[in-house]
């Protein structure tokens, strides 16, 4: 498969608002199930050792009318939840049997409740993550969640999972983070190889998918942006940050890359690389999973910081891991953890001489000129005076 | 109204105990008091209480300056220092009244605190909120994780879990800024007064049952509560009020009157209402007398619960005295799944013979606001009352519309009353 066909099929599956690659495997065996989740982060690997396929459910983006879903939600909530109560309004998420809501702020933690109200044939579950990185009380409080839906979807899938089975779910996530991890790089080192549009797509397409698809898909792209001669290019390296929930249009990742931007590192569905190093296989798998999160988990608005410094220090070590010049902070309008967070991340940046912009989008914005106008400012203020 | 409330002795005593707190707190820097800030949905009054500390509450703060007219200056304030126009007016109320030199509404100077005690119960805020206060003042923080009843009930497991936190972490804390060893005797003695205050809460609180009802639940109950929201529960004086503004409710009752509003007292209640959310503070009182005006009396309501749920049997129990103070915190209103809050308020509308149900949206809060529409909905279709959506903002002027608000409501009022007279015809 070449490089144009993998960003072909990644399109296809990522735009694909009826969800035809989930329910085709769905198809492929009588009694097959898949759960949906919201974002940030769900444990991808229980859903998969109980048998089901996860499905990482982020909005319609800017590919979905929207009829219904406003009379669900005010006009100051984001749209995120607007567009996946119009999914599943419109019957195109009957497919889930389960739907999980993390963590993520209290948009999302509510929509638990309207899918209680509204669909109650479907299994629902808030998932309470741990916000103290506690060893002892966090890890163990996020095991047992991690054990109830263990149980739960076993029951759901008739396949309860074993621990071999998790130990195999924890070794397919694995790699399939290891692989994030080697496209992430590649794009740091070598940004031109990599045009963030087609990583973005790669990622949306991997939320829908059974695992060893997504990999071998992986596998392939980097290959062939691996051995592709460079063509190295002179542009501002920044970072964008706080867009880990609802995403941004693929129009505007792709008007800040032409405007003269290479972006270096991002939040775009954070929570397929949120946990860091590789989870254990050996040992309790869910102690495992447990600890991995609260030890492990990547710095997010989502999440309590419990360093007293963290906040200031955050941009300042992203962006040097990075080699980013400089950062946008690209949140959706109305998100409270990315909002909230700004003005400490910024005050943290600023204080170290990074150069920031900021701005404010929705999934199905459909304007870019704004846009383009200040990433492309911001892009050339960063080239001539080295971001001062 | 405020002929009425000065006869009231439990609104001076509601007011002598706010301001001594206040000059308490203006003081704490040379008593050398330690100073604790804290939320109201999961506070921990009588823990903190117990180690000589003193609360100070934010949202009350911000409340209360947006009633005296202060909060306009310190959310611009805010604003310009890079705080969004879409996040909740609170915390930039706070933001800005602290730059502003940290001046408090009743016009003391509040002491910064030596711990930030960020009981993370109902509100994904909250948690920025303490982190930006943290970075302003340096001090010492501690988390408290409330775990959601995301399936309506808290479990064993959430149970012990918070237990385990407020042992392992929370006690330590406050035995680090306060130089005092943890006394389980003496927050005994502060719970056993907090559950009999709750009585009489309760007490209040339902007598609204009662036609005339004595009280308004939701305007009027923003005093009622007041004590035992903020720093007051489990007090001596928040004891003492409880039992005064219980014996006035039921003198009230007794003689058949109907509560104080802006509109004068008001016996003759044409409509009888449930609200859900809370109330709007920069035009309180306009916005009280919009109902009033109108003969409407708010019989229940769940802001009153924000700081805990008392009238479904919970109160804060001596014998049992961590166990207790984390059922207090899992079962604050906004700790509680959306299910849960639409049988809560599908009970108030039957139990308290409501003619219907009014929503009020903030633009602050999505705790409370992101699913109203649903909620709506919902209540509808169980009780076949007829429900009301109105929206403004908590402490930012710029969302109250009085006109608005006022077509709104008065269209509502009008469809009860068809409603009544072709019930009747
Ligand atoms: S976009 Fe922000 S506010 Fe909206 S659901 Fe996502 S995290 Fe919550
Ligand atoms: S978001 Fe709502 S609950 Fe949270 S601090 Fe603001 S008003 Fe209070």
């Amino acid at each position: 498969m070449t490089r144009a066909e993998i960003v072909d099929w990644a399109a296809e599956v990522a735009d694909d608002l009826e969800f035809g690659a989930a329910r085709a495997w769905l198809a492929e065996e009588p009694g097959r199930k898949a759960a949906g989740h919201l974002p940030v982060y769900a444990p991808r690997e229980v859903i998969r050792a109980c048998g089901m396929l996860p499905v990482g459910v982020h909005g319609a983006g800017d590919r979905l009318e929207i009829i219904r879903g406003d009379a669900f939600y005010q006009s100051y909530i984001c749209h995120l939840p607007r567009s996946v109560v119009e999914l599943a309004e419109s019957r195109r998420l009957a497919f889930l049997s389960a739907m999980l809501f993390p963590a993520t702020c209290d948009v999302i933690r509510n929509l638990s409740g309207v899918w209680q109200l509204l669909y109650p044939q479907v299994y629902v579950r808030y998932l309470d993550l741990p916000q103290v990185a506690d060893p002892g009380a966090g890890a163990a409080f996020w095991r047992e969640e991690l054990a109830v839906l263990v149980r739960a979807l076993g029951e759901l899938s008739g396949r309860p999972a074993t621990d071999l089975a998790l130990r195999e779910a924890i070794a397919a996530g694995n790699e399939a983070r290891g692989l994030v991890r080697r496209l992430y790089a590649l794009r740091r080192d070598r940004p031109w190889s990599v045009p963030t549009e087609e990583l973005v797509l790669l990622m949306r397409a991997g939320e829908t998918v059974p695992l060893e698809v997504f990999a071998a898909k992986m596998r392939a792209y980097l290959a062939a942006a691996e051995a592709e001669p460079a063509r190295v290019r002179d542009r501002a390296r920044v970072l964008v940050v706080g867009a880990f929930c609802e995403q941004p249009p693929l129009g505007l990742v792709k008007t800040i890359e032409r405007a003269g931007c290479f972006i270096v590192d991002d939040d775009f569905l954070l929570g397929n690389r949120l946990l860091g190093p590789d989870v254990p296989t050996e040992g309790d798998p869910l102690d495992a999973l447990a600890r991995a999160f609260v030890l492990h988990a990547k710095r997010t608005s989502t999440l309590y910081e419990p360093d007293p410094a963290g906040k200031r220090v955050a941009m300042r070590e992203r962006a040097a891991a990075a080699r980013a010049d400089g950062i946008i902070f690209a949140s959706a309008s109305f998100c409270d953890p990315a909002l909230l967070d700004r003005p400490m991340l910024r005050a943290g940046a600023e204080a170290a001489g990074i150069p920031c912009i900021a701005f404010q989008y929705a999934e199905n914005t459909g304007q870019f000129q704004q846009f383009r106008e200040q990433a492309g400012t911001f892009a050339d203020s960063i080239k001539l005076w080295g971001g001062a | 109204m405020a002929d009425d409330a000065e006869k009231d002795r439990s609104m001076l005593l509601q007011k002598e105990m706010i301001g001594a707190h206040y000059r308490r707190l203006e003081l704490a820097p040379e008593t050398r008091e330690p100073v604790v800030y804290t939320f109201v949905p999961g506070n921990l009054t009588e823990l903190i209480r117990s180690f000589g500390a003193l609360p100070v509450l934010p949202e009350i703060n911000a409340l209360q300056s947006a009633m005296r007219g202060r909060s306009m200056p310190f959310i611009a304030a805010a604003e310009k220092a890079g705080h969004s126009e879409d996040v909740c007016s609170y915390v930039k109320c706070d933001v800005g009244m602290m730059k502003a030199g940290n001046i408090g509404p009743t016009g003391t100077r509040l002491p910064r605190p030596d711990l930030l005690l960020l009981s993370y119960t109902g509100c994904y805020t909250f948690m920025k909120w303490f982190e930006l206060l943290r970075e302003e003042y340096g001090c010492p923080t501690v988390f408290l994780q409330v775990p959601y009843q995301g399936d309506g009930v808290e479990t064993r497991e959430q149970r012990a879990f918070m237990v385990r936190q407020i042992r392992e972490t929370l006690i330590p804390a406050l035995e680090a800024v306060s130089g005092r060893r943890y006394d389980e005797d003496l927050l005994r003695e502060n719970l056993a007064r907090s559950a009999a205050s709750e009585d009489d809460l309760v007490a209040v609180l339902q007598s609204a049952k009662g036609r005339p009802s004595p009280i308004d639940a939701y305007f009027g109950a923003v005093y009622y509560v007041g004590p035992i929201f903020s720093a007051f529960r489990g007090t001596p004086e928040g004891r003492a009020y409880y039992a005064e503004l219980r014996r006035e409710v039921e003198e009230r009752a007794a003689r058949g009157e109907g509560p104080a509003t802006p509109a004068g007292r008001l016996d003759r209640q044409k409509h009888r209402l449930v609200v859900e959310g809370p109330p709007n503070w920069t035009h309180f009182r306009e916005f009280w007398r919009m109902f009033a005006d109108e003969g409407a009396v708010v019989v229940a309501s769940t802001y009153s619960k924000v700081g805990g749920t008392y009238d479904f049997g919970f109160r804060h129990d001596p014998s049992d005295p961590l166990g207790s103070l984390a059922d207090y915190c899992s079962g604050c209103y906004t700790n509680r799944s959306l299910p849960s809050r639409v049988a809560m308020i599908e009970s108030y509308v039957r139990e308290y013979g409501a003619d219907g149900f009014l929503i009020h949206s903030v633009k602050s809060c999505n705790s409370f606001s992101a699913g109203q529409l649903t909620i709506l909905r919902e209540l509808e279709r169980r009780t076949g009352a007829p429900g009301a959506f109105i929206e403004s903002d908590l402490v930012d002027a710029r969302y109250f519309s009085a006109a608005n608000l006022k077509n709104r409501l008065e269209s509502y009022f009008q469809m009860l009353d068809a409603r009544r007279a072709g019930a009747t015809a």
